[in-house]
């Protein structure tokens, strides 16, 4: 029997899989707990951003990103189980490899009382060269006042 | 003196062009993302439906789905202002444009998006503005709202590398 699964890294993963928009573009959870994700998206010609060279277009990059960012952050001790994206900046370094899989790595590096920091980085099948690298603040800290739904800036 | 070309033949020709151009981009017609064009001016709309959820309990739409909405829209504008000037010019004739002689797309460099409100479960509209556009790079803006025009949701600043002159 496999040990019990750190309660917070459930939650991470059963956030995931009830994601409409992560399931249809395939993604997969790899590695969650203690602040990292790892997700990963296969390649797939409906996400192709250009049909002449194949390349997946950027923005199914960004939901790669932008979800791996979110399952860091609730998969870290000191945030509540859900959160939102304030902002995110994405830097293109090169395209994806037409045909390999997509993997982001995500570290929710610091949190606030409100606020917590990640940085992510995405590879295809080179793993020395990232794709795409990615910093973001997401809403919900480490305080009790902390608000915890994405309604929070309504 | 040249007579004016029948306004349905400019119409025809420019739209001709812009859905062309969106043609390119297969991940925009599988999101749902449309174009509709007033003159020069692209309105993007992202159609609400399921497979953009990114928070089923709310539900709203996924960040990264207003990110890549956000982006799409940004090159999607940047890449028509472009075509707008060849095609206008008779440089680029809209009709005998294939996959093959359109103009190359530009590429992002980087994408910075701020989530301003959750997006409601209902269609979101964008569009873009190129406030710099050089020989090499271009910085554009794009704004989303659903509503209300001024309520904005969600904003983004890019940088693209403009095509290499193809020849």
């Amino acid at each position: 029997m496999s040990l019990p699964e750190d309660p917070q890294a459930a939650i991470a993963r059963r956030f995931i899989a009830a994601i409409p928009h992560s399931r249809e573009l395939g993604m997969e959870l790899e590695e969650i707990g203690g602040g990292v994700a790892v997700i990963s998206m296969p390649y797939d010609p409906r996400f192709v951003g250009d049909a002449r060279t194949g390349v997946i277009h950027g923005g199914a990059v960004s939901a790669l990103m932008d979800t791996c960012s979110g399952a860091a952050v609730i998969s870290h001790d000191a945030t509540p189980e859900a959160t939102a994206t304030l902002d995110l900046r994405i830097d293109y370094m090169r395209p994806a490899t037409p045909g390999q899989r997509i993997t982001a790595r995500a570290t929710c590096y610091h949190v606030t009382r409100t606020v917590a920091f990640v940085r992510a980085e995405a590879f295809d099948d080179d793993g020395d060269r990232p794709v795409a690298s990615a910093t973001g603040a997401f809403t919900g800290g480490s305080g009790k006042e902390t608000r915890t739904s994405t309604e929070a800036l309504s | 003196m040249k007579r004016p070309e029948p306004v349905q033949v400019i119409k025809e020709r420019r739209d001709m062009g812009l859905a062309k151009l969106v043609g390119q981009v297969p991940y925009i017609g599988w999101l749902g993302i449309g174009f509709e064009r007033k003159g020069d001016e692209v309105t993007a709309t992202l159609s609400f439906a399921e497979k953009v959820i990114g928070n089923p309990t709310l539900p709203a739409i996924h960040g990264g789905v207003t990110a890549a909405f956000l982006e799409a829209t940004a090159t999607i504008e940047l890449a028509w202002s472009m075509l707008w000037d060849e095609i206008e010019s008779g440089r680029i004739d809209a009709a005998q444009l294939t996959p093959e002689t359109m103009p190359r797309l530009p590429k992002t460099i980087d994408i910075t998006v701020d989530y301003l409100r959750p997006g409601l479960p209902r269609d979101a509209y964008a569009r873009a503005r190129v406030v710099r556009s050089g020989r090499r790079y271009a910085s554009v803006q794009v704004e989303a709202w659903q509503d209300n025009r001024d309520r904005l949701f969600a904003a983004a600043t890019g940088h693209f590398l403009m095509p290499e002159p193809e020849g």
